[in-house]
């Protein structure tokens, strides 16, 4: 079979771009050269433009009130939910609004925990959740805690010193005692992407639940969840040009519709009565309160946005400016890559460390060369001391940077260098 | 590179060379602090004896900022009264959450006004914070120890 490659030449990035316009501003009388996107990216217009209208012309509360724009407002809100399914390959009841991927991940740690003995949810001692060593904090602390709150014992997957999973030992870490595998789709530090069906295929082995993080691959590429043979998969919102305050969880049908609460409140009750409630099925039973209206139909038209330009022509896109920035980084000598230095099976982030300069010295240098770019741990501490760094500077690119500024991101390393040197 | 109000002639050369560096005995007391969000990290002993500070000694990782800073820190306390180091400490914190807007005094903080440009920078105060920090928790153990001790 051959392969269809997006046509890269037709990319129109200055297109792209025109819809950014904060890519317009200036940083210290330099053109800004965002590469923070790892951490956050951009907004475009259509999805500022989107929101704004949702809020001047149709808003109200959601699933409360009879009068029109309690309806518009509900039709809009739900209608964004099968947005963001058929964004991942999803069944609209399958996809949770949380605050963001971080919630997400509490959300099924939590609910695993409150499961009582003889759920397919709980956990006790001797049970075992495993991880893996390059997890961001937010699919780390959860699971420790939860191991902390039910004495099940945490186990990870360890690296290896390119910057790749160690499955060496796979079949000994995920065993028949484990009953969460919980891992990084991409790493937001390393910029490693995992082999999710190894993963997943030694997990059915065992018989453990699946949870992916998908904060650095949604944004990224095309994700279809169903494909990835995952139970669960989380995102968050304003890593693909949507606002802050939405992510979400996708989990099997089954299994949510199964799971206990994580929190309670309004909305997710079927009956309420003194004594005690029964729980709306999924995705209400997850959604207490209030949800976060006009940040959904802003996801919705990020995820529209992203699939409008196509989300393999944006990952072709980004794999050159890696490439480019890779070989780049190669050919400078006292800078070396933390993770893999190579294209294959990686993502867009790409960690640094420049050799007795440090990384907040680097950041610092480069901000005021209009360059921004993320210092510091990236919420995975112990990557960092895999690695034997205190920090690292991370360069992360996204579907509206250009080439010309990588080449800015180069020339910048060098500049720090000098000026660190001298 | 333009970086010119931040990174001071003076906060480079104590970057560069680092005043009373390493960890000596014998100390009182020893802390260990860390900057969690950017995994900074630095290990500060002080030995306290007749309200004095006798010494202060260090090993870190960190950023230039956080390095000079505690360089210029140990030039400040070391042979004076706790007391007196002190108010110096409260004069450098002062000096760092001014926002730029307080002329330091030259004849309280010596090289410590190199960091007046460092207030403006809110992601870098904590850098410039870390082994002062580290100092003034060491020191206040130090001297409670000591009271303990003559009492």
């Amino acid at each position: 079979m051959t392969a269809v490659l997006p046509d890269l030449a037709s990319y129109d990035v200055d297109a792209v771009r025109a819809d950014f316009p904060i890519l317009g501003r200036e940083v210290f009388g330099r053109p800004l050269v965002y590469l923070d996107n790892a951490s956050s990216s951009q907004k475009p217009r259509q999805v500022l433009d989107a929101e704004r209208s949702f809020v001047e012309q149709h808003y109200s509360n959601v699933h409360r009130g009879v009068h029109t724009l309690s309806q518009e407002a509900t039709d809009a809100y739900e209608s964004a939910r099968s947005t963001v399914a058929a964004f991942l390959g999803a069944r609209r009841e399958e996809v949770v609004f949380t605050k963001n991927a971080t919630e997400a991940y509490n959300l099924v740690a939590h609910s695993f925990g409150n499961a009582p003995v003889g759920s397919p949810f709980h956990l006790g001692p001797g049970d075992e959740v495993c991880v893996t060593e390059m997890e961001h904090h937010s699919n780390l602390v959860p699971w420790q805690m939860l191991c902390e709150r039910t004495g099940a014992t945490l186990r990870w997957l360890p690296l290896t010193d390119d910057g790749r999973l160690d499955l060496t030992d796979l079949d000994t870490l995920v065993n028949e005692r484990t009953r969460i595998l919980a891992f990084v789709h991409i790493s937001n530090i390393l910029g490693t992407a995992n082999p999710v069906d190894v993963l997943v295929a030694r997990a059915r082995e065992v018989g453990a639940f699946t949870l992916l993080d998908g904060a650095q691959s949604a944004p990224h590429q095309d994700v279809d969840v169903t494909a990835l043979g995952v139970d669960f998969f989380a995102l968050t919102g304003h890593k693909m040009l949507a606002p802050s305050g939405i992510g979400v969880l996708w989990g099997r049908k089954e299994l949510l519709d199964a799971m206990p609460p994580f929190m309670g409140g309004g909305s997710m009750i079927e009956v309420v009565q003194m004594s005690g409630s029964t729980y709306a099925p999924a995705p209400e039973r997850f959604e207490a309160g209030t949800p976060v209206i006009s940040q959904a139909v802003a996801l919705a038209a990020a995820c529209d946005y992203l699939s409008a330009v196509g989300l393999d022509r944006i990952a072709a896109h980004e794999r050159a400016l890696t490439a480019q920035l890779l070989d780049g980084i190669s050919s400078l000598s006292g800078v070396r890559v933390i993770g893999p230095d190579t294209i294959e099976m990686r993502g867009a982030a790409v960690s640094f460390a420049i050799d007795d300069v440090h990384p907040h010295d680097v950041g610092q240098s480069l901000d005021e060369l209009g360059i921004a770019v993320r210092v510091g741990h990236h919420c995975a501490f112990p990557v960092c001391r895999r690695y034997g760094v205190a920090a690292t500077t991370r360069a992360s690119s996204y579907l509206y940077n250009t080439t010309a500024e990588i080449d800015v991101l180069l020339e910048g390393i060098a500049t720090v260098q000098r000026f660190w040197r001298r | 590179m333009s970086n010119e109000s931040l990174y001071q002639e003076i906060i480079l050369d104590h970057y560069r060379n680092p005043h009373h560096a390493g960890l000596r005995d014998p100390y009182d007391i020893e802390v260990h602090h860390v900057n969690p969000t950017c995994g900074d990290e630095v290990t500060l002993r002080v030995q306290v004896a007749g309200g004095v500070v006798q010494d202060v000694s260090y090993d870190g990782v960190g950023c230039s900022i956080s390095q000079a800073s505690t360089s210029v820190m140990t030039d400040l306390v070391i042979g004076r009264g706790v007391e007196q180091a002190m108010q110096t400490s409260e004069a450098f914190l002062a000096l760092m959450q001014s926002r730029g807007q307080l002329e330091p005094d030259e004849d309280v903080l010596e090289d410590g006004i190199a960091f007046a440009g460092v207030s403006r920078y809110p992601a870098r105060v904590k850098c410039a914070l870390l082994g002062w920090m580290a100092w003034k928790d060491a020191t206040a153990q130090a001297v409670a120890v000591s009271e303990q001790g003559a009492s």
